[in-house]
């Protein structure tokens, strides 16, 4: 890791530890942001913010509502209540592909790569502002010759740095899961995003890519990018991320460092149960006798 | 059993005008389904609107010839747009459904009794394509040796094959392009597209109406080439045989829903002359018990799904399609 902590890095020792902090410069602002699906709260969320130039982590039981969040931020899905902005664009009913465009690009838990077309098709897919995606354009090559040459070469520097340039004619399709994910992560790419959120980047990827994959994320923050990523796996989180923010039952329970976060009551709570380690033994018997007649009494009432 | 007649028969047929006719419907079905992954099952419908906008501005308007082929264009603009707009935001089966509904209902409308003034009821209308007739170029038909065309005919398929090939062009210079990638990217997931910032609605729009508008272009033609236009002619059949000729020849070829069809009608007129002899005259080959002369007509779709079967399982991606892209599919 880098000794020298980045402004945006140092700026966040300063934050409040309290679900729903305030950051000095944040990229992303969302408040009151609900979502439910039949009588279930799945994302419940006051106040969240996003420091910029900074790797973030989302993390939560499973059902915490982590990937509705992601949805609901990207325009995937439509929230219930709630507002939102990325760099104070307000972001409330935008379709997906207008969030995309600003600048604030996703990948998915299931990886979507494009089985039937290459690699190299799939990257030259992420450009933006392509003119050979014009209709009327389109059939004229020479309009767009110039611009796909571009494309292609920016493409293949990504597929190299992120050691894909031996499968560039393959289709993706053929491609492994850990393949596949880099794929997506390079595409993303493609579209020069100042926020790009990882959903599980790890999940299904052998160890020895992970050391790989924990590189390319940290080499995106290095770059200027401002990363959010969905993660269970703990390793990853306590070594790459700057900051911590922990969902439970759709809502924000804890933020903070890594370290911090690791070591917060409210954390374990939310994983293992709040009476995780109360010893069943010691419950006085009597009294949960009395619980139970009062119990059964009230119910034949 | 004359075997050149019956070779003769099926080449003559399978370059013929309903062969092409077929072929400019598989291309537009190849379009929407082959390379956007559209499930149009109305083919047929955007094939009766091209075939009636002729009709109706030249017979019941009394409008001109080449202001007939243009609202034939806008006509078929027209219903892919009003297709699209409810169901292309939906899944994908939503606009199967209403494709296949809306191509029947058209069809039951140009039928109908009520509106027997503007489209000519059951029978039809007939007598706009003085124009077109008077065009012709040839003051003979033309006798190849093996197979020949009369005038009409011969006036028919230049028209026809010119056609094929100029949205062959417009499909294969589309189809290299990045728009081409886009909606070939849009069949493998679109969520995927959507989230790299392109407009998945406005390219499955686009997909729609072009495909929509070559299947106007097939009614047209088939207006064109029969001198009427009749209802019962625009029935589902129609767009499923369009679908088997792509199928045939492979989906998301440029070539594929071309050679699929010239294929698919040397079979059918092939196997229909063949039964056709072989229940014919007064000692036929096939004893009358096992089949007569009227089942033979028929028996050729149920050989042609046969084979077609077999196609299926031993060569699923078609002729032109490519083995390596099918082999993904069993992820």
């Amino acid at each position: 890791m880098a000794a020298e902590l980045t402004a945006a890095q140092a700026a966040l020792a300063q934050v409040a530890t309290d679900p729903g902090a305030k950051k000095p410069d944040p990229i992303v602002v969302g408040s009151g942001i609900t979502r439910t699906f039949g009588g279930l709260k799945a994302v419940d969320v006051e106040h969240i913010e996003i420091q910029r130039g900074v790797i973030t982590a989302l993390i939560g039981p499973n059902g915490a509502g982590k990937t509705t969040l992601f949805n609901l931020l990207t325009g995937f899905d439509e929230p219930n209540s709630g507002q939102w902005s990325f760099n104070g664009n307000a972001l409330q009913s935008v379709s997906a592909y207008k969030v995309a465009r600003l600048g604030m690009v996703r990948t998915f838990q299931l990886t979507k790569v494009l089985a039937k077309l290459t690699v190299i098709e799939n990257m030259r897919l992420g450009a933006t502002g392509q003119k050979g995606e014009k209709f009327w354009l389109a059939p004229f090559k020479w309009l767009w010759k110039g611009q796909e040459d571009e494309i292609t070469s920016r493409a293949d520097d990504l597929l190299a740095r992120f050691k894909l340039d031996a499968k560039r004619e393959d289709f993706a399709g053929s491609l492994s899961g850990g393949q596949r994910k880099l794929l997506e992560m390079a595409r993303a790419l493609m579209v020069d995003p100042e926020l790009i959120m990882l959903d599980e980047p790890m999940a299904g990827v052998n160890p020895a890519l992970k050391q790989s994959l924990l590189g390319h994320v940290q080499s995106l923050r290095d770059e200027g990018r401002t990363v959010l990523f969905v993660e269970h796996d703990m390793d990853m989180v306590r070594h790459i991320s700057d900051w911590v923010i922990v969902m439970a039952q759709g809502q924000i329970v804890a933020e903070g460092t890594p370290q911090s976060v690791m070591a917060d009551q409210r954390v374990i709570d939310a994983y293992l149960g709040a009476h995780h380690d109360t010893d069943l033994s010691e419950l006085d018997e009597a009294a949960l006798e009395a619980e139970v007649e009062a119990e059964i009494k009230e119910e034949q009432a | 059993m004359d075997f050149l007649e019956i070779l003769r028969t099926a080449l003559q047929q399978a370059l013929g005008p309903t062969a092409i006719v077929y072929v400019l419907a598989a291309i537009g079905i190849n379009v929407h389904f082959g390379y956007t992954g559209l499930l149009n099952f109305g083919q047929s419908g955007f094939m009766a609107v091209g075939a009636y906008g002729l009709a109706v501005t030249v017979v019941i308007l009394d409008g001109s010839f080449w202001l007939g082929v243009a609202v034939s264009f806008v006509a078929a603009l027209a219903l892919a747009i009003v297709l699209g707009l409810p169901t292309l935001r939906l899944r994908a089966d939503y606009l199967a459904i209403v494709t296949i509904a809306t191509s029947e209902a058209l069809r039951l409308v140009f039928g109908s009794v009520e509106m027997k003034d503007t489209f000519g009821g059951s029978n039809g209308l007939t007598g706009y394509s003085k124009v077109y007739k008077d065009l012709n170029p040839y003051s003979d038909g033309i006798d190849l040796g093996f197979i020949s065309y009369r005038r009409d005919d011969l006036w028919n398929i230049t028209v026809g094959w010119s056609l094929v090939a100029i949205c062959c062009l417009v499909v294969w210079a589309l189809m290299r392009s990045p728009w081409g990638r886009v909606l070939r990217s849009i069949r493998e997931d679109e969520d995927a597209v959507r989230s790299l910032g392109k407009n998945v609605f406005a390219y499955k729009m686009q997909a729609l109406i072009l495909g929509g508008m070559i299947g106007g272009l097939a009614g047209l033609f088939f207006a064109l080439k029969q001198a009427s236009v009749v209802p019962t002619d625009y029935n589902t059949n129609l767009t499923f045989l369009a679908y088997t000729a792509l199928l045939v020849g492979g989906a998301a070829r440029v070539l594929g829903p071309v050679v699929g069809g010239v294929i698919l009608w040397f079979l059918l007129s092939g196997l229909g002359a063949t039964f056709g002899q072989m229940t014919s005259g007064p000692d036929p080959i096939l004893p009358t018990w096992l089949m007569d002369s009227s089942q033979s007509s028929l028996t050729r779709f149920i050989v042609t799904g046969l084979a077609l079967m077999l196609l299926m399982i031993f060569r699923p991606q078609g002729i032109f399609g490519d083995r390596r892209e099918i082999a993904i599919d069993g992820r």
